[in-house]
């Protein structure tokens, strides 16, 4: 007997939802065995890692304020993924959205007024936007793939935070520390609550899912690009431009990862610092797909990246464990939907005889040629 | 002279972990996988040796378990993107995010650690030759490995029936099938090969070019070597030259710094990651070059009973 995929007649939406969830059970359980291995009571160190840290307002607070960069950019990013648009670089747009808040903070420095915050957002979300555009003109323009030139520009990205942290906007007075002066109250985004340091960004990142969701939904140019990612050549019958797709898919990306640097920098950092985001920009690829590229999937999927985050804090405090294991967690999570993935379109089925259960199996040989039924 | 020898030396340091990766890439994109995986595989192939080198005080063991880690997590891909058919350019992320957060968790009781690194060939008359010795008898062993690998596969995908299967499952599954090839296990035999290759060049900067292990400290190297494999539309010469190219500017950065001009480090730093997008960009912007020379199946999935 022999197991085997089969092609199913249609897509199964109950796989496309039920996929994230058995993925969590499976990064659950591997992360009972890391636990175990470690030495550590797998019930204790799961709940350290997952419940500890939202039993509390402050908890859920923090969990929103991790959730609110990814969710921002996720969405942004799925616009380009259902399009097939690849930017893997939202982690440079993001630094560069908080450069280029950093820039207006500092050029005003002193200057209490009520356009100063806004003009900061918009200036990251810009910046943003521009580093974007560079894979997207040369994706357009030279065919050059954009996976690998976005990803180049996040080293690039890096390079340019750290000689501007280390050079010209260096906090003269803060004992040679790569970091900037810390901002003013006018250049602060006002939290939210009473305790914690969640702030209106989180309002931000569900107005852009609700926008999201409206484009996709109800707009003939979201419509379009659903369609170009589904069916390339269909959409070029269509006559929608392949182009379009790739502009529109980058820039929001780069719009959204800048808006969540400048959110960063106005938020819970308050200044430039040399390291101004823990991997959002590529936790949020992560978000995209277990959201299955749908903002309110997406929604949901940005609170748990953000409880991995908070959860390799907590074990890092607690269990003195690297913080590494949320990198480690946030990439098993992804490798176990995607092959969890495959029963949306195939199932399983159990093979009795032998010949069907090969997957080498050669086709068929042609018949043996037969004489023609004679006619006497 | 002894400046250009030296010079010489440093740019084939540099250029072998990319040129490594680049072949182990090549070779699975000419079975029609691609695999974006490269900068976990060789993460984790770095810590992988420098772990085992530590423990064992054997560089060789340490590149034999960095060869092997890679291509355990080659193998988890292969499954996921053959067997299970999940999309590729999202498994292969996938693959880094998860190679490198396993690496930094594995590794963080190393990072202070120091080896004492693969020595040089040193050849008894040979080496101590006046320039020639230098120039071609006394670099690390896993340069001249890399020269082997890259005319062995050369040989193999040009000139035997094994590289011309290679090629023929990459370029049509559906008809590589239907003459009885077996089009997922050749997959998977090529993955597992550009896995090999990415532990290899991982181990060979774990243990041989630095030696130490630190987070980040492939930088992105493997997205190069990605990056290369298209610069070099798919021909295993080119690859090598431009991983060497690229070891080159890479250098040039350290160059040009020691002669403290006024240009920052940081973006002299940059140097490599805009000549990967310049030099990508250049060879792109020929649709035809890169159209006549990709396998054409590249990145699509193939089952065999659909």
């Amino acid at each position: 007997m022999m197991l085997r995929l089969e092609p199913r007649p249609e897509p199964s939406r109950l796989a496309v939802w039920l996929s994230p969830l058995v993925a969590l059970l499976a990064t659950l359980a591997i992360g009972a065995a890391i636990f175990a291995w470690l030495g550590f009571d797998p019930k204790n160190a799961l709940a350290v890692f997952f419940i500890k840290p939202i039993n509390s307002w402050y908890g859920v607070s923090e969990l929103l304020l991790k959730a609110a960069p990814l969710m921002l950019i996720a969405n942004g990013l799925a616009l380009g993924f259902r399009a097939n648009v690849w930017n893997i670089g939202a982690e440079g747009q993001l630094i560069l959205g908080a450069l280029g808040a950093t820039g207006i903070a500092l050029a005003f420095d002193g200057v209490e007024a009520r356009w100063l915050l806004p003009l900061m957002l918009i200036c990251g979300t810009v910046c943003g936007i521009a580093w974007a555009a560079i894979p997207a003109f040369l994706r357009t323009r030279f065919r050059a793939n954009e996976i690998l030139t976005s990803l180049m520009l996040v080293y690039v990205a890096g390079y340019l935070l750290s000689f501007l942290i280390h050079g010209p906007w260096r906090d003269p007075e803060g004992y040679n520390f790569p970091q900037s002066i810390l901002f003013s109250a006018s250049a602060l985004l006002p939290t939210v609550g009473a305790e914690g340091r969640l702030n209106i960004s989180i309002f931000f990142a569900l107005g852009v899912a609700l926008l999201c969701w409206l484009f996709v939904k109800k707009s003939w140019l979201g419509f379009q690009m659903r369609v170009a990612g589904l069916a390339p050549t269909a959409a070029l019958y269509a006559g929608i431009p392949a182009n379009r797709s790739v502009w529109l898919g980058l820039l929001a990306g780069g719009g959204c990862a800048g808006l969540a640097g400048a959110c960063e920098v106005t938020g819970p950092l308050g200044q430039l610092t040399a390291s101004v985001s823990p991997g959002y920009g590529f936790a949020a690829i992560i978000v995209a797909f277990v959201g299955r590229l749908h903002p309110i999937g997406i929604v949901f999927a940005s609170l748990l990246l953000s409880l991995l985050y908070l959860g390799g804090e907590a074990a890092q405090i607690q269990l003195g464990l690297p913080s590494a294991i949320t990198g480690l967690f946030q990439g098993a999570l992804l490798f176990l939907l995607l092959g969890a993935d495959v029963f949306i379109r195939y199932r399983l089925r159990f093979v009795f005889s032998r010949l069907a259960s090969s997957d080498v199996t050669p086709s068929p040989e042609p018949a043996p040629p037969t004489l023609p039924a004679s006619h006497h | 002279m002894d400046a250009f020898v030296n010079l010489i030396a440093l740019t084939l340091a540099a250029g072998t972990p990319l040129a490594l990766a680049a072949l182990g890439e090549l070779v699975t994109e000419k079975s029609g996988v691609l695999n974006l995986g490269v900068e976990g595989m060789m993460t984790v192939g770095a810590v992988a040796a420098f772990i085992v080198a530590v423990n064992t005080h054997s560089p060789w063991l340490g590149i034999a378990a960095g060869a092997a880690a890679a291509a355990v997590l080659a193998l988890v891909f292969a499954f996921i993107v053959l067997s299970l058919m999940a999309n590729q350019v999202a498994t292969g992320l996938a693959l880094s995010l998860f190679g490198i957060g396993l690496a930094s968790f594995v590794g963080r009781d190393y990072v202070a650690k120091v080896i004492d690194g693969l020595p040089a060939l040193h050849l008894p008359v040979l080496s101590d030759l006046p320039i020639v010795g230098a120039l071609f008898f006394s670099y690390s062993p896993i340069i001249y490995l890399t020269l082997a690998l890259f005319a062995l596969t050369q040989w193999v995908l040009t000139r035997t029936r094994a590289g011309l299967i290679v090629r023929a499952v990459g370029e049509s599954p559906p008809a590589a099938h239907a003459i009885g090839l077996p089009v997922i296990r050749v997959r998977y035999l090529c993955v597992l090969f550009g896995g090999l290759c990415s532990g290899l060049a991982g181990a060979y900067l774990a243990v041989a070019y630095t030696p130490l292990w630190a987070e980040g400290m492939i930088a992105g190297r493997g997205w190069i070597a990605v990056a290369l494999v298209v610069f070099a539309t798919w021909k295993p010469w080119r690859a090598l030259a431009g991983a060497y190219l690229f070891g080159f500017v890479t250098l040039a950065q350290f160059q040009v710094q020691a002669w403290g001009t006024a240009i920052s480090p940081q973006f002299l730093s940059m140097l490599p990651y805009l000549a990967t997008i310049v030099v990508l960009t250049l060879i792109s912007r020929n649709a035809l070059t890169v159209r006549l020379n990709a396998p054409v199946s590249l990145g699509k999935p193939f089952h065999p009973g659909d």
